[in-house]
């Protein structure tokens, strides 16, 4: 098979990285999984299934003792720095201003850290449009507290794209939002996505939020964690939320959800 | 609204107040001989009575203690940010200093002595060691509390051990350090006043000394007066500094009413 944008390859990983040393426990195991550039891929699976172990090695945040990640056709041997990341909570700094926060990247992202001060406006300019994409607009002075948590996910998310990365790591994101409003953001997803054409991977509980949203859908087994199946989802784009209460869609998370059930025993 | 909260400024006020009320009738009702426990009159009156002494004395002991916290600030906020940075570091000096904080620092004193002579340098070295360590414990808790995530995301980002310090540790462990400067202030004054009261010649802690050779007990009472002064106006001056610096980390209304 082709290896994608990003390949892991027979990897294996303890929990607590290399240093756990043999005693650690498995996280992931021989896991092998491939994504093509601009795909929006899924992984779902049951609890501690070491889905975050995926995306930190997928980042290069930690290293396998054994299998091989290759992302963008490279061996991962440093953190990647044409990734970004949002997690369930949205970790933004309290004392800096949403459009502060949205700069932190590029205060610290090579080529753009050097030319901040130059380009600053021009920085700000990009920053107050991606803000306007998400629906935003306007709320750059405000700080990450007087928002809404809808708002602070989408600020992280913004976050996650202003260095413009090649590759969007989602974990959980939407977990800790009440229901409309993840509906809201998962368009904002797709939207962003439509328009970027970056890869996504995203990691999830939800199984309606991954068949909304993916191209592929990975099950992962119980710990240690490998891939059972993997699910094309091929429900025309663009995909609109009247989608999520046809027959097509509640099949494949019937599916999804058999397969899960099974992994659990 | 507005009312309730003239009231509330003025609470603190009346409390004061009802609790020197309290004092005078207590010791006039049970008719408590002066130099046991002098009323609240006498001591106003002491203080008025040796005011330039209680003024002179009251300079050298905030002179002392500033000094001493001054040190601590700048010696506590170094070690935090050490200790905070390495594990390694962390588990190394953290018992040592826990230990030496159990030390009582009266005890310290007659050493210090030893070496320096008594006087200002004792009591600005004992209000140095005797406030240092709230600091550090403030700011190394800082650091350590830094949200995974966001050091994931930081790292995913390229950024260095130096960079997460400076965006994200440094500015997150400043409201425990503002904190820790109320706690460090008031302990600086009892690190001063125990060295003045064992070792100087100067201070509020020698002039309540030798009010109690004299039998002089409102003058001692005097004495402990200033020094409440003293340290609810710095309290007052660090919590002040405090909300400036990091009104963001205060915007909880939980004790506001």
């Amino acid at each position: 098979m082709e290896p994608g944008f990003v390949s892991l390859t027979g990897v294996s990983h303890r929990y607590g990285g290399i240093q756990a040393g043999p005693e650690g426990v498995l996280a992931v195991q021989d896991l092998t999984i491939n994504i093509n550039r601009g795909e929006f891929a899924a992984v779902v699976g049951p609890s501690g299934c070491g889905k975050s172990t995926l995306m930190k090695l997928a980042t290069g945040l930690q290293f396998p003792f054994a299998g091989s990640v290759r992302v963008g056709g490279e061996e991962v041997t440093k953190p990647l720095k044409i990734a970004g990341m949002a997690f369930q909570a949205p970790t933004l700094l309290p004392w800096r201003s949403t459009l502060d926060n949205l700069l932190l990247p590029l205060e610290i992202v090579q080529p753009h850290r050097s030319e901040l001060r130059r380009k600053k406006a021009q920085y700000v300019e990009r920053a107050e449009k991606l803000l306007a994409s998400v629906g935003l607009g306007g709320f750059g002075s405000k700080f990450p507290w007087q928002l809404s948590g809808g708002m602070q996910q989408r600020t992280s998310l913004c976050r996650a794209l202003i260095h413009e990365p090649q590759l969007l790591m989602l974990d959980e994101p939407f977990g800790a939002l009440d229901a409309f409003t993840r509906e809201e953001l998962w368009c904002v997803i797709r939207d962003l996505h439509a328009a970027r054409g970056i890869t996504v991977i995203l990691v999830t509980h939800d199984l309606r939020e991954a068949v909304f949203l993916a191209d592929r859908i990975f099950v992962m087994s119980q710990r240690p964690g490998r891939i059972l199946v993997e699910r094309k989802v091929e429900l025309p784009r663009p995909r609109d939320l009247e989608v999520t209460y046809t027959k097509d869609f509640a099949d494949i998370v019937h599916e999804l959800r058999g397969h899960i059930v099974q992994a659990r025993q | 609204m507005n009312r309730s909260k003239a009231f509330i400024r003025l609470v603190p006020w009346l409390f004061t107040i009802a609790l020197f009320v309290f004092w005078e009738i207590i010791c006039r009702a049970f008719k408590i001989p002066e130099f046991f426990l002098p009323p609240p009159t006498a001591v106003f009156k002491a203080t008025y009575d040796y005011w330039p002494a209680i003024l002179r004395n009251s300079w050298i002991t905030l002179e002392s203690t500033m000094l001493g916290f001054l040190l601590a600030v700048g010696f506590g906020l170094l070690l935090g940010l050490v200790i905070g940075w390495s594990r390694t570091i962390y588990a190394g000096i953290y018992p040592l200093m826990i230990g030496f904080n159990a030390i009582p620092k009266v005890a310290v004193v007659p050493i210090l002595v030893l070496w320096f002579g008594i006087g200002f340098i004792p009591a600005v070295l004992t209000a140095f060691l005797i406030s240092f360590f709230p600091i550090v414990v403030n700011v190394a808790t800082g650091l350590a509390t830094i949200e995974p995530e966001l050091e994931d995301v930081l790292k995913a980002l390229g950024a260095s051990k130096l960079d997460i310090m400076r965006k994200v540790g440094i500015p997150r462990s400043l409201p425990y350090f503002f904190g820790s400067l109320k706690v460090a202030i008031t302990l600086a004054f009892v690190g001063t006043v125990v060295s003045e009261s064992v070792a100087s010649n100067n201070g509020i802690g020698n002039l309540m000394l030798q009010a109690q050779a004299q039998f002089n007990v409102p003058l001692i009472f005097a004495g402990l007066l200033a020094l409440a002064v003293l340290g609810i106006v710095m309290y007052w001056l660090m919590a002040l500094l405090e909300l400036r610096m990091t009104g963001w980390a205060q915007r909880s209304g939980f004790a506001q009413n």
